[in-house]
């Protein structure tokens, strides 16, 4: 079903309010200056309120140096970044703490908010429920499966009360099994709590399952190629074939810009 | 944006709580007794051990017994000093001793310690300076503390504090050299910052090595004080290292090897009860430890 297919090589649509994420021409170089490495030049791209962005490219294509700037853990060498609301970062290994519980890792970032102590522990016990971990919140990180341990990062990052949630290949290291239903888990929590999500891929199976939009990146450094709408209902099902369809038309489009680097 | 009925919603709770169940890590926790037991039993039969080997000796008739005598008859004597009153003094002196000179320890080497992380230039500078001093045997230090403070306790305090603070401020320093860099962005991401990022991340990260550090630091403060104590640096107040010259002397060798009992009792109970159970149970929470031991 390639009708289900809608490139946009340019985001022309006007906004009709400001834009969860808006990254305006940035470059960001790593390493000391003279061996420097060029990570990412002259980058704009932009996810809207409530939107679901998936970025996928090969490795190496500064996928986690746009989140690392978005999040503002670093900062760009050139251009502009705006980000409206609270951001969360979900790194691909879920980095709790492991001296505490689940319950207390979703709690830390409340108490560092100045959160009440009675309204924290309402709190967590929400979240836990909301992530399925109703029961273990007692348990220590290293108690948990890593499934689990990515659920309790996401409650974390929820805790925040995030509006923005930056989330940098958080299944990267799950088995495909876990990966699936934890696509289903955060596919229902988006749709539930309508915050933005903007998520780093290298596997197009999942951009597509999840987004609503697929930036597919150039690597070293990266640029948008192309930008893939993905105009499939939800809740979707991973074995979907019209994902299948999609999925092959964006694996299509990365190999031949993975094959320039070969002829470079 | 549509919600999901709870039709679409049940078979996936379902599938999340079977998959938690499957990938649960299987923690068959011992019974608190069994893992006591399982911890003493070695030491237990380490003692017999050496007691044994102790006695073969005695045995063996290579030294007569009133320079080497059996295990038994310094128990016997050791029953006898802990129910005199020179014995319960000199411990008492001893431990008082070990516990403001390892308190100052501590205070000394948090500061340097933190000084140290925080000053990037003063890394380069001191922390190869305090990897000399550890290097350096610390009964070689007590010429010089005689003549700084003379005979007396400051002379010990002193030495005990060289031996132990490198080591404190040691621990502290790797323990936040080792903390995972994900974890502090994990902080920052949280919104740890400043002071909140030491309380909330920094110090609990680095608490493992530090604890470590303490140990160390323990065991250069033990032997520097028992040494100083030796060299009778405070001439008549008795002391653990000062009944052992004393014995000597008296060539008393029960009350000798019985006061040794009590040197080693002390040392084995401080760095395995106090600072081995505090190791074992952060390793037990951070999940370090291997299940079992």
């Amino acid at each position: 079903m390639s009708a289900a297919v809608e490139r946009v090589t340019t985001v022309d649509e006007p906004a009709l309010a400001a834009p969860a994420v808006q990254i305006d021409s940035v470059a960001k170089r790593y390493g000391p200056p003279g061996s420097s490495v060029l990570a990412l030049e002259r980058i704009s791209l932009s996810v809207e309120r409530g939107e679901f962005v998936c970025l996928v490219g090969a490795s190496g294509c500064g996928k986690t140096t746009i989140l690392n700037l978005v999040s503002g853990l670093d900062q760009p060498d050139a251009g502009r970044i705006s980000v409206t609301g609270q951001v969360a970062l979900l790194f691909q290994e879920a980095a709790l703490f492991p001296w505490l519980t689940a319950a207390a890792n979703i709690e830390l970032p409340m108490t560092l908010a100045g959160v009440p102590r009675t309204e924290r522990r309402q709190r967590v016990a929400e979240l836990l429920e909301l992530v399925h971990l109703q029961g273990f919140g007692d348990r220590r990180p290293h108690e948990l499966s890593g499934g689990m341990r990515q659920r309790v990062s996401l409650a974390r990052a929820l805790a925040q009360r995030a509006e923005v949630l930056l989330m940098d290949e958080p299944f990267g290291s799950l088995d495909a099994m876990t990966r699936d239903i934890l696509h289903d888990e955060v596919e229902r929590l988006w749709i539930d709590a309508g915050f933005t999500i903007l998520f780093v891929t290298h596997d197009v199976r999942e951009a597509v399952r999840l987004g609503d939009r697929v930036i597919v990146l150039s690597s070293r450094p990266a640029q948008v190629v192309e930008e893939i709408h993905v105009p499939l209902p939800r809740p979707r099902d991973g074995a979907d074939p019209d994902l299948a369809d999609v999925a092959e038309h964006v694996i299509t489009r990365l190999r031949s810009e993975v094959r320039a680097h070969a002829e470079d | 944006m549509q919600r999901i009925d709870s039709r679409a919603q049940a078979p996936l709770d379902a599938d999340l709580s079977g998959l938690d169940a499957l990938e649960l890590p299987i923690t068959g926790r011992r019974s608190r007794a069994s893992r006591a037991w399982a911890l003493i039993w070695p030491k237990l039969a380490a003692l017999a051990f050496a007691l044994g080997a102790w006695q073969l000796v005695v045995w063996s008739g290579w030294r007569p017994s009133y320079v080497l005598p059996g295990p038994l008859t310094v128990l016997e004597r050791l029953v006898t000093d802990i129910g005199g009153s020179d014995l319960p003094t000199a411990v008492v002196t001893t431990l008082r001793r070990a516990a403001v000179g390892f308190g100052l320890a501590l205070l000394i080497g948090c500061i340097i310690g933190v000084a140290i992380v925080q000053v990037r230039a003063l890394r380069i500078a001191a922390s190869s300076f305090v990897t000399g001093l550890q290097t350096m045997p610390s009964i070689a230090w007590f010429p010089l503390a005689i003549l700084l403070f003379g005979l007396s306790e400051q002379a010990i305090l002193f030495v005990v504090i060289l031996g132990a603070a490198p080591s404190i401020a040691n621990g502290l320093i790797s323990g936040v050299d080792q903390i995972p860099r994900i974890l502090l962005r994990a902080g920052r991401m949280l919104g740890a910052r400043g002071a909140a990022s030491y309380r909330h991340v920094v110090l609990p990260a680095a608490l493992p090595s530090f604890v470590s550090g303490l140990k160390q630091g323990w065991a250069f403060a033990w032997r520097s004080l028992i040494a100083g104590e030796l060299l009778g640096v405070v001439a008549g107040q008795t002391s653990i290292g000062w009944r052992l010259q004393l014995s000597r002397e008296l060539v008393d060798a029960e009350g000798l090897l019985s006061t040794m009992l009590v040197i080693l009792v002390i040392g084995l109970v401080v760095d395995g009860l106090v600072f081995g159970s505090l190791d074992r149970s952060i390793r037990r929470r951070w999940g370090l430890l291997e299940a079992g031991s």
